[in-house]
């Protein structure tokens, strides 16, 4: 690109002046005369039939206008909800989800029925009285006990609870024969739930005169929901207007379809009145997709020299009650080999179906699973053979790219050791080995962990993805339309719902076509606007992909404006020259015209003859490849050797995700990501009783930790441009969190290492170091 | 969430809030700062049939120091108690724990009568209350803050009484609660007070190790017998029986109680 | 039976016949129709709902309106000045990259303006603290806590508009 004045600025964001005064709008914040408020009755069980349904006094309460049940519902909504193949294109098999529940419940939370009332404590009140005789079935909770022969089933007459059982690549055999170290691990990986603080939210109005549906809801991936829910309703796109207005957070969780997605439209169209349904925070805890819920067995193989050369991996994922939409991108395989080379790397995945909520992607998905299980594994072998962590890394980076992996992906740059080396120093790395060193004689723990953490984002090549998402392309739309005064509004496939987009957006097409930032305007979250199908934002993708979408129909406009510039300058279009917003001549500068002049030409008479007026643009992109980020974290701890709380002292990160478009936003996004990370390492578990109810059900229980459990951070970043595409640049979403969690349990089992302790699981909690250190006592 | 439908009466004074639960009957409750209260009945766990809002019982609402007795009245807010210059001389441990309880925001509504009267064994200022043997005074009797708090959420008060006041004794020596929780603003997983009075002896309590606060009666006699805080800190966990939850099982929390008694022995000032 | 509720919010005065259940949080959002004052929990943890009663930070949801009669209300729409000019720590929000998804910055701005009525030189330390009942999940705390102490500087020695409006 050209050098320019907005792309790598620190420009404060567009979308927060608004938000600051509480001028956002959020779905509930949206009202439409005559609104229906609904309620939905769920299962107290994990798993239990209906043998009856009484929804008579629920109907004679107050303000109550229906209660709607599966039998109501069956014949609006048709087919089940999707899944994706998701890389586990063979599944064993997927139980069939109805959007609410006829006969069988088999997750706590899921839907029997739902109460339509006047308003929203109508509703709940009515909620309580529908009266269903529950039987009770064994729920199978544990993932140990789902695989064993003869264990209940998840679904009654489920042929067992595999839900898939795939092997990305059978043999490590060689590399493990020569090697002269083998470790051996197993690592859980808590459930998670995303908390966005905003939880999910509906609102949908039937207009029965022209048969259209509007739905305002809290989601990432708008489009998506028109095409399954529209499918589904028998609505087609053209009519079936979906809006996301600010969504206040989603991490992963507003991207698949959910029941209510389908129950609330439905209602609003068999009731001919909007409907509105705003999620409590306990339904969010209980109902809105978990994530994680894996552990894996591991081994390491490698030389005394620190030369790493096989992996063998086996994961096994709780699936939950159904399979997620795409729950099978938890397979974290792709990822395993992390930034080292390997001679040979084995993984299976192993998808086991429990009577839990479904797990979906969150913040990462699958790639912090990975970076986890790579950097832990690292550490271990490097503390068997007696090596510094660094050292052993450094040995062992890919050091030229492109690099195919073991599993064939294409690794598009990198510089690991410039990371790291960064990150070292400034985390002052050898004189805090002197301190501990210094501590420990005193008895205090304290710790350092590495994270040299590595991403595959910005989803994706269409070739590449297909398998995973059944056929569809998940490349990005985007609309450039210049108005005939030259101010421009651009129409994203992707959703902001805090990433900044609106800003950083516009910082690319105000370079792009040389037009004031502040007369480009970003427009995303409603399908009715813009290209006719979006693909949403999740995977660290918008800006790698939609980005770029954006950039190419910006380039396109700028093509066709180039054209009407040389037709009134009145010469060759390989001679006129485009400089920040100026056309002109070669060699004559002084003549020139602005794109805004042009914009006005555009749409008048004396166009070239044969060429349409207007000054818009469509762009459908496609990238080459996945972009590549990485960077390295360091985590220093101090752990109490009384009590086993663990404080972190310092935390470091220098990241690389290419080309800077804002560095303000950029840094947002990994003091986020690795707070999530944080608090997946020392914090948060979803927990249920052994019954199936989840006890982790309200904000008092799942621990999202405060300003004062998070260190301050300093962050630096290298930059090495992605190749992948013309701005150079990888995604930055979720790196944090696929960090973090590695670089913090490292420097946990550091300071714990004089103790003889080799591994901590996470949440790593107090009480569970307690008590791994009265093991170690004993 | 949503709670259920209730009635809803202000009282103004003692009387008539006594009047009016008597008038509502057993499934009545009293709405002070409501932060315990509300929560429940949002979540429905509570659903009480009406509600005697006795925020504007102004005579509910003192710091006195009296006899060398400080008397606290129920309305009295959290921030008030960690502010109050009477508090802060007089029993300083107590604003301590106040600052220490909830946050900001529920400090500024919650009330110490509140916190009395649910008698939650997470709840701080119960151990305060046990350990320097407090009055607990209602509207109809007194009671020793030991006799007070009878089991998990359970004290002897009938439906019409209303916690008053709570009287504690003046201890202006060192002291310290020792609050050990995950996030800040959560309740103790296991808290520990440590108060020495005048006449040199201690006074200690533990909090959310048992049914109720606890004075642990085998610590103070050890330091009264001359053991260092180390050595009487292992008594903390003699003869409690914790129950295990989320964050801690039976036997980390009898450990907590040794640890965090020996510092808050160790810093108190 | 629905009670009377006399209120002041944001200076203006309204009154209502509220059911006694009403919760503070869904008078102001539902009822008056401010909407920037959200929704993020169901046991007062979250401080979403966050606003100034009679200059002192509550959590709306842990409160009835009926609770509110008589009081004056301060949510996050009535803390810029008259004529739209952000208050100090809006303004120090949006410099410091202090929200994301925006949906927490509400509550953290009524929390952050009490916090510096109370204390208006706060030590990191004390921010965080004084922070405590709020939750984000999109920042990490890093730029909440950087604009709080970039909001008591400018604040300083300055005559403002009061975070309390007193």
């Amino acid at each position: 690109m050209a050098i320019t004045t907005m792309v790598g600025a620190r420009i404060h964001r567009r979308e927060d002046p608004r938000l600051v005064r509480g001028q956002g709008r959020y779905t509930d914040d949206f009202v439409r005369p005559h609104t229906l408020h609904m309620a939905v009755v769920r299962s107290p069980y994990a798993h239990a039939r209906i043998r009856s349904l009484d929804t008579s006094a629920a109907r004679q309460a107050p303000g109550v206008v229906a209660v709607l049940t599966a039998a109501d519902f069956k014949p609006v909504i048709a087919g089940a909800m999707p899944v994706a193949p998701a890389f586990v294109p063979e599944k064993k098999q997927t139980p069939e989800r109805f959007p609410i529940v006829e006969k069988e419940a088999c997750f706590q939370g899921e839907p029997v029925a739902v109460v339509v009332a006047e308003d929203r404590y109508q509703a709940a009140d009515a909620a309580q009285l529908v009266q269903v005789d529950w039987e009770p079935l064994p729920a199978v909770m544990d993932l140990e006990q789902a695989m064993r022969p003869g264990s209940p089933t998840v679904h009654e007459g489920g042929p067992d609870n595999i839900g898939w059982d795939l092997t990305f690549s059978a043999d490590a055999d060689a590399a493990f024969a020569e090697a002269e170290v083998v470790v051996e691990q197993r690592i859980y990986q808590q459930r998670l739930a995303p908390t966005p603080m905003e939880p999910r939210a509906i609102l949908a109005e039937w207009n029965s005169g022209d048969e259209t549906m509007t739905m305002w809801m809290s989601s990432q991936s708008p489009h998506f929901i028109r095409l399954f829910v529209g499918g589904a309703l028998g609505i087609p796109e053209s009519r079936f207007r979906v809006i996301a207005p600010d969504v206040g957070g989603g991490f992963g969780s507003k991207i698949s379809p959910y029941p209510e997605d389908y129950l609330v439209p439905a209602a609003a169209k068999l009731l001919g009145r909007p409907v509105k349904w705003t999620e409590t925070r306990t339904e969010n805890l209980q109902n809105a997709t978990h994530g994680r819920g894996q552990y894996y067995d591991l081994a390491i193989a490698g030389n005394r020299d620190g030369k790493l050369l096989g992996l063998k991996v086996t994961q096994y994922l709780d699936i939950g009650a159904y399979v997620g939409t795409f729950g099978a991108f938890q397979a974290c395989a792709c990822l395993l080999p992390g930034a080292y080379v390997w001679k040979q790397v084995a993984s299976r995945t192993v998808g086991v179906l429990t009577n839990k909520v479904p797990t979906d992607p969150y913040r990462g998905a699958g790639r912090p699973e990975a970076t986890h299980l790579v950097e832990r594994m690292v550490d271990l072998f490097a503390r068997e053979i007696g090596m510094d962590p660094a050292e052993v890394r450094r040995k062992n980076f890919i050091t030229e790219f492109p690099h195919t992996n073991p599993f064939g992906l294409v690794y598009d740059s990198g510089n690991y050791a410039g990371a790291l080396d960064k990150a070292l120093q400034i985390a002052g790395y050898e004189q805090f080995r002197r301190e501990q060193e210094a501590a420990r004689a005193q008895g205090r723990l304290l710790g350092v962990g590495l994270s040299t953490w590595i991403e595959i984002c910005g989803f994706g090549p269409s070739a590449a993805t297909a398998p995973a998402t059944g056929g569809m392309a998940l490349t990005e739309s985007a609309q450039v339309r210049v108005f005939p005064t030259g101010s421009v509004t651009c129409y994203v496939g992707t959703h902001s719902h805090g990433q900044g987009h609106d800003t950083t957006f516009a910082q690319i097409v105000a370079d792009a076509l040389g037009v004031p930032y502040d007369q480009v305007e970003i427009r995303h979250g409603d399908t009715a606007e813009g290209p006719s199908f979006g693909y949403g934002t999740y995977g660290s993708r918008s800006l790698a992909v939609g980005g770029m979408a954006l950039l190419t129909a910006a380039g396109r406009v700028r093509d066709k404006a180039k054209k009407i510039a040389a037709h009134v300058l009145e010469a060759a279009e390989e001679d006129v020259v485009f400089d920040q917003g100026q056309f002109y001549v070669k060699g004559s500068p002084e003549r020139r015209k602005s794109i805004q002049e042009i914009a006005f030409a555009a749409y008048g008479a004396g166009l070239p003859e044969g060429m349409e007026l207007g000054l818009e643009a469509v762009a459908y992109y496609d990238p080459s490849n996945f972009v590549w980020p990485f960077g390295a974290h360091i985590c220093m701890v101090e752990v109490d050797r009384e009590t086993g709380d663990v404080k972190i002292l310092r935390y470091v990160a220098v990241d690389d995700c290419g080309n800077v478009i804002n560095p303000m936003i950029v840094e947002g996004q990994i003091h986020g990501g690795v707070a999530q990370g944080i608090a997946q390492a020392l914090y948060e578990e979803v927990v249920y009783a052994e019954d199936g109810t989840l006890r982790t059900g309200t904000m008092l229980d799942y621990a999202v930790p405060t300003a004062n459990e998070m260190p301050p951070m300093t962050l630096d970043r290298t930059v090495t441009p992605s190749p992948t595409n013309e701005l150079g640049v990888k995604g930055i979403g979720e790196a944090g969190t696929i960090a973090a969690s590695a670089a913090v349990i490292n420097a946990v089992c550091d300071a714990l290492a004089p103790l003889g302790i080799r591994h901590v699981d996470m949440p790593a909690s107090p009480d569970r170091i307690w008590k791994l250190m009265q093991e170690a006592k004993a | 969430m949503i709670p259920a439908a209730f009635e809803y009466a202000r009282a103004t004074t003692v009387q008539e809030a006594s009047d009016l639960l008597r008038r509502y009957g057993e499934e009545a409750k009293v709405l002070a700062g409501g932060h315990s209260l509300i929560p429940l009945m949002r979540l429905r766990l509570a659903q009480p049939s009406a509600l005697v809002d006795i925020n504007p019982v102004r005579e509910l609402d003192y710091v006195v120091l009296e006899d060398g007795r400080l008397r606290v009245g129920a309305l009295t807010r959290h921030v008030e108690i960690q502010r109050n210059p009477t508090i802060r001389q007089n029993l300083p441990i107590l604003a301590e724990v106040a600052d220490e309880v909830g946050d900001n925001q529920v400090r500024n509504l919650g009330t110490i009568g509140g916190v009395i009267a649910h008698a939650d064994s997470a709840g701080d200022y119960p151990t305060i209350a046990v350990m320097l043997d407090a009055e607990v005074v209602t509207n109809k009797r007194r009671f020793a803050a030991r006799d007070f708090f009878q089991g998990l959420f359970t004290t002897p008060l009938e439906p019409d009484e209303v916690v008053c006041e709570v009287v504690f004794p003046v201890a202006r020596g060192p002291h310290r609660y020792v609050k050990f929780r995950r996030r800040l603003f959560d309740w103790a997983i296991v808290a520990a007070g440590a108060q020495r009075l005048d006449d040199g002896s201690w006074r200690i309590g533990l909090t959310n190790c048992g049914p109720t606060a606890v004075r642990c009666h085998t610590v103070e006699q050890a330091l009264a017998q001359g053991a260092s805080p180390e050595e009487a800190a292992e008594h903390a966990s003699d003869g409690l029986e914790p129950s295990g939850d989320l964050r801690a099982s039976p036997e980390y929390k009898k450990h907590l109680a040794r640890v965090l008694t020996k510092r808050a022995i160790l810093q108190a000032q | 039976m629905k009670h009377k509720v006399s209120v002041v919010i944001n200076g203006k005065q309204r009154e209502d016949e509220v059911e006694p259940r009403l919760l503070l949080v869904h008078y102001i959002r539902d009822v008056a129709g401010l909407t920037g004052t959200h929704i993020g929990c169901d046991t007062s943890q979250c401080g979403a709902c966050t606003v100034l009663l009679d200059g002192k930070a509550i959590k709306s949801c842990t409160m009835f309106a009926v609770q509110a009669d008589g009081h004056e209300i301060r949510t996050i729409e009535g803390l810029a000045a008259p004529d739209g000019t952000l208050h100090p720590i809006q303004q120090a929000f949006w410099d410091e990259h202090g929200l994301q998804c925006g949906y927490c910055t509400p509550g953290f701005i009524m929390a952050a303006a009490y916090l510096l009525d109370q204390n208006p030189n706060p030590t990191e330390e004390e921010i965080r603290k004084g922070l405590e009942g709020n939750l984000c999940r999109c920042t990490g705390y890093v730029n909440i806590v950087k604009a709080v102490q970039s909001a008591a500087r400018k604040m300083a020695g300055t005559t403002a508009v009061g975070a309390t409006g007193e």
